[in-house]
């Protein structure tokens, strides 16, 4: 395949806005393709397909959502056709709707964020479901009993073992860390109030297990960093515990070419006050240290008005979201292993609270300087859902449509944030930085998020010229070609044209196999049979994830040895 | 030879530490199973080979013949019901639906006379549950109302809720506290610290009025609710706040008396209440070993659990309408497919005869009362014993059932498959 005179942004490569040919064969960037289909991109933007680091799409929390929102259901109906199964659903779509929009909107690669390892077959049923995109799992990891007491006894060895046994049993990629020892808290009903507040039963704080699994992921040498949501999030006030969490780890170097650490949905945890009377953005804070500190990185979060689901493995936090709103409310506790809770919930534009919540992710964005510290997301769909990234990349590139937005908006949102005095406006090149290549270094995807020689042939192309168009002044041109690619290819075959799916291959799923000393392996195998024999309520002999859950793997090593 | 670690696939408990004892391709002992598990293993009458109804008997044919007859009927039908899934694996459901968005039909589970009701409740409230390993390492108190594990999940008990132990309950049973609440004095009665008779139908206004004193209205209240002394729901009510961890397991009792949906309303209600003074959690004790598996199944494909009317291409949800008694029940169902199931012995009167009147395809390893009004018999493999695959047990646990013995049978996801490929040829020759 050979893609023609399309405007090119391939920032990890350094090509911004370069008239060229782009060549695929058997799935691959090549230098020159010897034949095959001719696309014809003159005048059109040109990117790799767009990688999503973070999004609530398959598993036992996202079905729950499914089960207890039928009203969600409704909203997103497309009938089957000759190629497609039926698509339902708008925040929390089926697993056919979830591969189709993705597709449909020139993205090629969406990571469930967050599945705990006793439910992972689950997560993998889904995944297995979504068709076209690559797709892959991180692991949560901070509430897990054997994680607990490797941090109690400070054996590093022991946890970095646990980590890629826990890895290797949940076909997963990286390490997520939620509200750490808040989960385990949650089991008799609590819940940990800042960094150094003892987890019940287990004398260890969450600044240790932080860092503990800090360490245990560089020492594995794993190809993403630790993904945090932190304690205390979606709580007024909650930047300092933000910020203190990050000068906590100030000290601890990446052992691979990328952040130390990455933050979640900073959105959710850059909010001053003293409770929700004096509400307010500290997220010029929060940037202002990011910008000083470039081994970390975080992603949005970005709120969308409208419906959402949030979901989350940080259980407290979702029962505080049921008992405020009067919401429906689903919990689940995984033994041993984490919580979870889901709650329904609708972001309103005069809502003072939600409209200062929206400004903060775009001040987020906007304030922190260099776009490969930050990518965009909204924590689908717990900020909203992500069919609507290109109304948040409208609103990054232009100032005029953030005014016409604040306009309609509860007044708040221009007192208590930073957002109107903002005048930057991103550009193509930070657009595909933050939608693209950004999260796949940020995961440390070495084949996703450029179009380089050897790179994936994932290629998305929108019908909007950039060297003509002005996004700052015609940013619904921007945000109408961005909902609708004029070409997804993915791996070298075209998937979706003038925003219809065409094609509906099957992906593949991205999982870490560590290697670690026998020794260290041999000491988590002893306290696992011992865990099982007492405490879990399956054996272990069926707990590990099996391959027939996982058809089209792509692995990826690491590891100590 | 043994086999280890087994999965049962009898009861929503899906215990997974059954040892097989297998002798020259047979099960010849089972090993910690209870006695309704060991009867499934060691095996009872099966369908001999497929059959078709010729002349008003069921004669047996090949597998060609009845895949032929059975996608025939399903072509011919404007609204097939395809029903059943309870007792299969998630494999076969996948290619269920599938089939049912091929012939345009409607597609429900057993849940539709089970824990339905349950569901609706969670789309009224949500539900605020956990694994079951959660409740045997932390729970305190056990509320079982209208479920009787002692008979429907014999070894419930033991391994999950109340005799079971865990990092926090060490002295199992002696260190909980049981509730059980009932329309008559059951096994797991016997079991209780604290029993409470109800009068049947009755189960929203007690748990309406243990709500009120949780929340500080008991005041309310008059002496007697349904015939239960005030003291007593208080009583229950100070132990529910006492608990450290309680757990509320809740039955069919609850589901299928009157009141159904707004009784597990009420229950998932009262837990969500009973979280602003303590930790608690409420689970549904399913069934079969697989139906919580095709809820999951068919809500991450179609976006709803159960009772999915797929006539028009997308998928619509109204239980009540689209629901498989609904549908027999209006006469609407002009031929119905039954996978590992057996509506003819329990779904209520009018909607078998119903069935009676139209094709019935059956799909099962077993003879049962669903047979006799069969046009079409396929018989398969038992799935985990003959044939591997996911099962979800009754927390929403995903584990791989495991193949013990080899079967001359197809599997219950191949027979579907065979089935849908001759309807899309019919399709393709029209």
């Amino acid at each position: 395949m050979i893609i023609e005179g399309g405007i090119v942004y391939d920032p990890i490569n350094g090509v911004l806005g370069e008239e060229m040919d782009i060549s695929i064969e058997d799935g691959r960037v090549v230098e020159k393709a010897g034949g095959g289909e001719v696309i014809d991109a003159r005048g059109m933007l040109v990117m790799p397909g767009g990688v999503d680091a973070h999004a609530h799409i398959a598993g036992g929390k996202v079905n729950t959502g499914r089960i207890m929102r039928p009203e969600d259901g409704r909203r997103g109906t497309e009938p089957r056709t000759k190629l497609l199964r039926p698509s339902t659903g708008y925040t929390v779509p089926n697993c056919y709707a979830i591969g189709y929009r993705y597709a449909r909107l020139g993205y090629t690669t969406a990571f469930e964020a967050a599945t705990p390892i006793l439910e992972a077959r689950h997560t993998h049923e889904e995944l297995e479901e979504i068709p076209i995109i690559d797709k892959g799992a991180l692991t949560l990891f901070g509430n897990n009993w054997e994680v607990l007491e490797c941090v109690r006894d400070g054996d590093l060895g022991k946890l970095a073992a646990f980590v890629a046994w826990g890895l290797r049993a949940s076909r997963g990629y990286g390490v997520k860390v939620v509200n750490p020892g808040g989960g385990e808290a949650w089991g008799f009903g609590g819940n940990v109030k800042g960094i150094d507040d003892p987890v019940p039963s287990f004398d260890v704080t969450p600044r240790e297990i932080i860092r503990y699994l800090m360490r245990a992921n560089e020492a594995l040498r794993l190809p993403h960093s630790v993904h945090l949501h932190t304690n205390n999030l979606g709580k007024p006030g909650n930047y300092e515990t933000t910020l203190e969490t990050l000068r906590a780890v100030e000290d601890i170097a990446a052992t691979r070419d990328r952040q130390v650490l990455h933050v979640t949905h900073m959105q959710f945890s850059a909010y001053g006050g003293t409770g929700w009377r004096d509400f307010e953005s500290r997220a010029s804070d929060i940037a202002d240290y990011f910008n000083k500190h470039n081994q970390f990185t975080m992603d949005m979060g970005q709120l969308i008005f409208g419906s959402a689901t949030t979901m989350t493995a940080d259980a407290p936090l979702e029962y505080g979201n049921a008992r405020l709103l009067k919401a429906k409310w689903s919990n689940h506790d995984i033994e041993l292993e984490e919580s979870s809770g889901v709650v329904p919930l609708v972001y309103g534009r005069k809502n003072p609270i939600n409209a200062i919540q929206w400004a903060i992710g775009l001040e987020l964005a906007l304030l922190t300087e260099d776009p490969w510290q930050m990518i965009m997301t909204t924590d689908h769909p717990n900020g909203g859902p992500f069919v609507n990234y290109p109304e948040v990349v409208a609103l990054l590139m232009s100032r005029r449509k953030r005014e016409e937005e604040m306009a309609t908006l509860h007044d708040l949102a221009s007192k208590r944030t930073s957002l109107p005095s903002i005048e930057r406006e991103m550009d193509w090149n930070d657009v595909a930085i933050v939608t693209r290549a950004g999260p796949a270094r940020i995961l440390g995807l070495q084949e996703k998020g450029h179009l380089g020689v050897g790179a994936d042939g994932d290629v998305s192309i929108y019908e909007i010229n950039p060297e003509k168009v002005d996004p700052s002044r015609d940013h619904e041109v921007v945000k109408a070609a961005l909902a609708r690619a004029k070409y997804t290819i993915k791996a070298g075959e075209v998937v979706a044209r003038d925003g219809e799916v065409v094609a509906v291959p099957q992906g593949r799923t991205y999982w870490v196999d560590a290697s670690v000393p026998e020794a260290d392996a041999a000491r988590v195998r002893a306290d696992l049979v011992e865990k099982f024999a007492k405490y879990y309520s399956i054996q272990l002999s069926n707990y590990m994830v099996q391959d027939a859950y996982v058809t089209r793997p792509r692995v990826v090593r690491a590891g100590v040895i | 030879m043994m086999e280890e670690d087994i999965l049962c696939p009898f009861c929503g408990c899906l215990c997974d530490d059954i040892k097989v004892e297998v002798d020259e391709g047979r099960i010849v002992g089972v090993k910690r199973a209870c006695r309704l598990g060991m009867s499934k293993f060691m095996g009872h009458e099966r369908i001999a080979a497929p059959m078709v109804r010729r002349d008003g008997e069921l004669v047996e044919t090949s597998y060609e013949e009845a895949y032929e007859r059975a996608a025939q009927i399903l072509k011919a039908a404007k609204r097939p019901l395809l029903y059943g899934w309870c007792s299969t694996v998630c494999e076969t459901a996948k290619m269920g639906i599938l089939l049912a968005e091929e012939v345009g039909g409607v597609i429900d589970s057993t849940a539709t006379v089970c824990h339905g009701p349950s569901i609706i409740g969670i789309e009224e409230k949500g539900l605020a549950g956990s694994t079951l390993g959660q409740v045997k390492n932390r729970a305190d108190l056990i509320v079982f109302w209208g479920a009787n594990p002692a008979e429907a999940h014999p070894r419930h008990t033991l391994r999950y809720s109340s005799n079971s132990t865990g990092m926090f309950t060490p002295e199992g049973r002696g260190g909980r506290k049981v509730i059980v609440v009932d329309v008559r004095r059951t096994r797991t009665a016997k079991n209780a610290d604290k029993f409470v008779l109800i009068r049947p139908g009755t189960d929203y206004e007690v748990i309406a009025a243990l709500r009120m004193i949780v929340k500080g209205k008991g005041d309310l209240l008059p002496d007697a609710v349904a015939g239960i002394a005030k003291s007593d729901l208080e009583e229950v009510a100070d132990m529910m706040k006492a608990a450290k961890f309680g757990a509320v397991l809740i039955g069919l009792g609850l589901t299928h008396s009157r009141g159904r949906y707004k009784n597990v309303d009420g229950a998932l209600s009262l837990v969500a209440d009973l979280n602003g003074f303590t930790k608690f959690v409420v689970l549904a004790m399913r069934g079969h070993y697989n139906v919580a598996g095709f809820g999951q199944v068919c809500a991450w494909e179609t976006g709803y659990p159960m009772a999915v009317d797929l006539s028009r291409g997308a998928p619509y949800f109204n239980p009540g309408e689209t629901a498989a008694c609904d549908l027999l029940a209006r006469r609407e169902a002009d031929a119905m497919m039954v996978v590992a199931a057996d509506p003819a012995s329990n779904f209520p009167r009018k909607t078998v005869e119903a069935m009676a009147e139209i094709p019935v395809i059956q799909v099962d390893p077993f003879p049962n009362p669903t047979t006799f009004l069969s046009d079409v018999v396929i018989p398969t493999a038992v799935c985990g014993i003959e044939a591997e695959g996911t099962a979800y047990r009754m927390d929403g646990l995903s584990l791989r059932m495991k193949k013990v013995v080899d079967s001359v049978y197809p599997t219950d996801e191949e027979v579907v498959e065979n089935i849908l490929d001759r309807v899309r040829r019919l399709g393709d020759d029209n």
